[in-house]
């Protein structure tokens, strides 16, 4: 609807949303969904009208005082056909509009920067890839597009931020996404709606759209001083998990350099790609993911690794591009403590978020 | 009497309620609680989902009572989220699910296809008795501490999560969901097996093909719900690991398992509805209704559509996109039946002869009120606008539009139009014509701001809420208290009618049906001969060809 005259359009919106009739329009998709609505609006009060409309005229015009025997009528094929037809063709537009819009919420750009939701009762757990965490808070930088990667650690949650017109569940056992892009500054509702036991009404918290110069200073304030890829790493030595993914030419389990993104073929023939979601099942329920040529020993993670960690595994393993970064792992596992403050910066994964920098 | 009006009763000096009806053919409890007559089992579910509906409209009145205020101020969080839970369960699984098909439906489907009885009439008080058993394990449930899950039992919430008594509601569910398995089979059995001579399919008035139409979905839907409650029971018991992804299980599974039979119980809960108002606005406008084929057939292809529509209640939940694309379209087409009704039923009112007696008042209501009930749901149909008005008050407005504004208005429709025919005596028609305006004033006043509170976001089933959704609350309250007044007017007056109401006669409304065609209250075995079907349906020419051919039988038509 932005070809109507923007200036009318900016006046609708504002006088809406400061009568509390209407939502804030935050967010790049949130103006594309609001078209289909009203649009859908329109064709329900025009349809409402004409009901309404034909039984009052009908009932005034056929009122058994003015019209005293009724005419029987069968009915009329041409008439049904045209309330079958009419109907069906709105919908069918409301459904391809619907559908556009729908992939387009459900499918993240390639350069979307990517911040990790943790659900559960009743808070929400931010994890931003420079080691930034947040509770019942998100904060986010304006144009730029982000992508939330969403798991629940108990039951089922659902993400909502109706400014930005975007929801979605928080499910256990499977990572979900969603993304958006910020156009306004400002604070926005952050809501669960999908009902999660006692306290659902208090998982609420607040969204805070940054400009990109805010959005930094923010991210340089509120760092925990490890990025979640060095907790990554921590937490890879601390399991062990070099003695097999060591990329030596004996080792037992398969090379973890560039493996993320990449296509494995699976001992059971398979061929799967490795993203969040495979390494996150490969972690928790190794025996169903067998990398071909390599034995299924590697036991399971499940209950050992919470969800936080597995996150900060999978960001670990992002960024491995050499096995260089194992045998590092390998050398400094021994000085596991004194690593918390003592670790060479050349060894530190770059930020992690090279796409946060505003283009 | 003037011409503005179609009723026609015997003269109130003379008439006498027939001496030998089904009401005192047998006296004493026992020959309540041991029959086998279709029209004592409907009295029976009649008095007790008016006991359960108004244990679910109070529970209503305290849910708007507690969002009067953002803050939890008249109970806690854990209790309100009981409260709504019992009043979804309640509501659901003990009023809208039997409210028409076991009371109405009972009653009325044996009469008009001119049977004595349906066909398997000791399963039919079995049903009535596992309903009861079912209702009173509800009961128990809340008096014992209730449940908190929602209605929906959310896996794994309701399997691991919660500490009430999710076991003991989940076979109250179980049980209750037999009893509508066996009211389905049975209509199902009857229509085909039971019809007069004469009375071919598409003779059949349109409210038995409602009925026929939701039996379908009763009988091959239920029993999905049935295994789901099942499940939940035995992971939540032994921990069985279907829905827990600790074990391997998906809890998606369970949304889907759920769905499968809760969406197209929906269409359990409004087609009989629809069958009602067919009826009604056939009657009060003398008219045939227009395009029966046609609107028999949606009643049949709602119920077709409606078991592959599932998933648009998981469109955010991380199906495959492709997934949403297909059940977003079924969505799509299942709309478009509804909207054939809607349209016929308005030109059934095209040159007929109209009186605007309360059983209309509510059909009009009915059709206004779905109509935005139904747009609404295109909505959430709609996958792109489905992810930000799902799970909101939108969601929650849209379905009391169908299920309140719809099936309630339907109900209360085909209570006032059959009473006569119920009890032998009518309701006083001015007190219940303005009960059926404030009804529907007081229904948009309490959920029309919903579909705006949905709008701007605010989530269902919250206890507390942000401060600035506080005034469309408030309105949705007011609409509520007046919406409880329209609620108990009829219980009122229609119990004083059973005294004081005025005799009704055969067939006040001069309706074609051929349950209009023997006494009020009708005897136990309905008919005193075989009746013959050798007209259509809606056959008004016949009706007064009748009345012209046999002054006698005229008799209770002549006195007005």
């Amino acid at each position: 609807m932005d070809h109507i005259s923007p200036v009318l359009w900016q006046f609708l919106d504002k006088w809406l949303t400061n009568f509390a009739l209407f939502p804030p329009e935050a967010s790049k998709i949130a103006p594309q969904m609001d078209a289909l609505y009203f649009f859908m609006v329109l064709v329900s009060l025009v349809g409402l009208t004409i009901v309404v409309l034909l039984v009052v005229s009908f009932s005034i015009l056929y009122r058994r005082s003015r019209h005293p025997q009724a005419v029987q009528i069968e009915g009329s094929t041409l008439l049904e056909a045209t309330w079958t037809i009419i109907p069906l063709g709105l919908f069918l537009v409301m459904f391809v509009w619907g559908a556009l819009i729908y992939f387009r919420v459900f499918t993240p750009p390639a350069n979307a920067m990517n911040i990790y939701v943790v659900g559960k009762q009743w808070m929400w757990k931010a994890e931003h890839p420079g080691g930034q965490h947040e509770i019942n808070a998100l904060h986010v930088p304006l144009g730029v597009p982000v992508q939330l990667t969403l798991i629940s650690q108990d039951v089922f949650h659902s993400f909502s931020i109706p400014a930005f017109r975007v929801k979605r569940e928080a499910i256990p056992g499977r990572y979900t996404t969603v993304w958006f892009e910020a156009t306004k500054t400002g604070t926005y509702h952050l809501f669960c709606t999908q009902y999660c036991g006692t306290n659902h009404s208090l998982m609420v918290g607040e969204v805070t759209v940054l400009t990109p110069e805010e959005y930094k200073a923010w991210l340089a304030s509120s760092t925990s001083g490890n990025s979640l890829a060095q907790d990554g790493e921590r937490l890879f030595a601390s399991l062990s998990c070099a003695a097999c993914h060591n990329a030596r030419p004996d080792a037992r389990g398969p090379s973890l350099a560039g493996v993320y993104g990449s296509r494995l073929t699976l001992s059971n023939g398979q061929t799967v790609t490795a993203d969040d979601a495979y390494l996150r099942e490969a972690i928790l329920n190794p025996s169903q993911h067998i990398t071909q040529g390599y034995a299924p020993i590697m036991p399971t993670y499940q209950g050992q690794v919470s969800e936080e960690g597995v996150i900060e595994l999978v960001e670990y393993i992002k960024h491995l591009d050499s096995n260089y970064r194992v045998d590092q792992t390998l050398n400094t596992t021994g000085f596991l403590p004194e690593n918390e403050n003592g670790k060479p910066p050349a060894a530190t994964p770059p930020p992690a978020t090279p796409k946060e920098a505003k283009p | 009497m003037s011409a503005a009006t179609i009723v026609n009763l015997p003269d109130p000096l003379t008439a006498r309620i027939p001496k030998d009806n089904f009401l005192t053919r047998e006296n004493g409890l026992l020959s309540w609680l041991l029959t086998s007559d279709h029209k004592r089992i409907a009295t029976l579910y009649l008095i007790s989902i008016t006991f359960f509906f108004f244990i679910g409209g109070a529970l209503a009145g305290l849910i708007r009572l507690e969002l009067l205020t953002p803050q939890t101020s008249l109970m806690a969080a854990d209790t309100y989220n009981k409260v709504f839970t019992m009043h979804g369960v309640i509501m659901i699984f003990f009023f809208l699910v039997p409210s028409v098909p076991a009371t109405l439906g009972n009653f009325f489907l044996p009469m008009m296809i001119g049977a004595k009885d349906l066909a398997l009439p000791k399963i039919n008080l079995l049903s009535w008795y596992l309903y009861i058993v079912a209702g009173f394990m509800a009961i128990y449930t809340m008096i014992v501490g209730g449940v908190d899950t929602g209605w929906t039992f959310t896996t794994p919430l309701s399997t691991h999560y919660v500490n009430t008594h999710v076991i003991s509601t989940g076979l109250a569910i179980f049980i209750a969901g037999f009893s509508s398995i066996f009211t389905g089979l049975n209509f199902i059995v009857t229509i085909h097996k039971m019809r007069a001579p004469g009375m071919t399919w598409f003779r059949l008035p349109l409210f038995v093909w409602a009925n026929y139409a939701a039996s379908i979905l009763m009988v091959l839907g239920t029993p999905v719900l049935a295994i789901a409650l099942v499940l939940v029971v035995l992971e939540r018991t032994v921990g069985i690991g279907v829905f827990d992804p600790a074990k391997g299980g998906d809890p998606l599974l369970f949304q889907h398992l759920f769905w499968f039979y809760s969406h197209p119980a929906v269409y359990i809960m409004i087609l009989p509805g629809m069958g009602v108002i067919s009826e009604v606005i056939s009657t009060f406008s003398r008219k045939r209704v227009f395009g029966y084929t046609a609107v028999a057939f949606s009643s049949v292809a709602i119920a077709v559509f409606g078991f592959f529509v599932w998933a648009h209640h998981m469109f955010i939940m991380g199906i495959s996109n492709y997934a949403v694309l297909v059940f977003s379209l079924l969505t799509m087409l299942v709309a478009v039946p509804s909207a054939i009704k809607i349209f016929n039923w308005t030109f059934t009112l095209y040159k007929g002869s109209i009186t605007f007696e309360t059983p209309l008042l509510y059909a009009f209501g009915f059709m206004g009120l779905f109509t935005i009930g139904g747009l609404t749901g295109v909505f959430l149909g709609v996958s792109g606008t489905d992810i930000h008005l799902t799970e909101t008050y939108f969601i929650v407005a849209h379905f009391h539009f169908v299920m309140v504004g719809g099936m309630l208005m339907a109900f209360l429709a085909g209570i006032h139009f059959w009473w006569p025919k119920w009890t032998g005596r009518m309701y006083p028609e001015k007190i219940s014509q303005v009960a059926a305006v404030v009804t529907f004033v007081g229904f948009i006043l309490t959920f029309f701001p919903q579909f705006i509170l949905g709008t701007l976001g605010m989530p269902r089933r919250y206890a507390s809420y942000p401060p600035e959704f506080q005034i469309l609350n408030v309105f949705s309250t007011a609409g509520a208290s007046i919406l409880g007044i329209g609620y108990l007017l009829p219980v009122l007056y229609l119990i004083w009618s059973l005294r004081y109401g005025a005799i009704a006669g055969n067939n006040p409304w001069q309706a074609t049906g051929l349950e209009w065609q023997t006494q009020s209250p009708p005897l136990t075995e309905n008919f005193t001969e075989m009746p013959v079907m050798d007209h259509e349906a809606y056959d008004y020419e016949w009706l007064e060809k009748q009345q012209q051919a046999n002054p006698q039988k005229k008799e209770v038509a002549s006195a007005g």
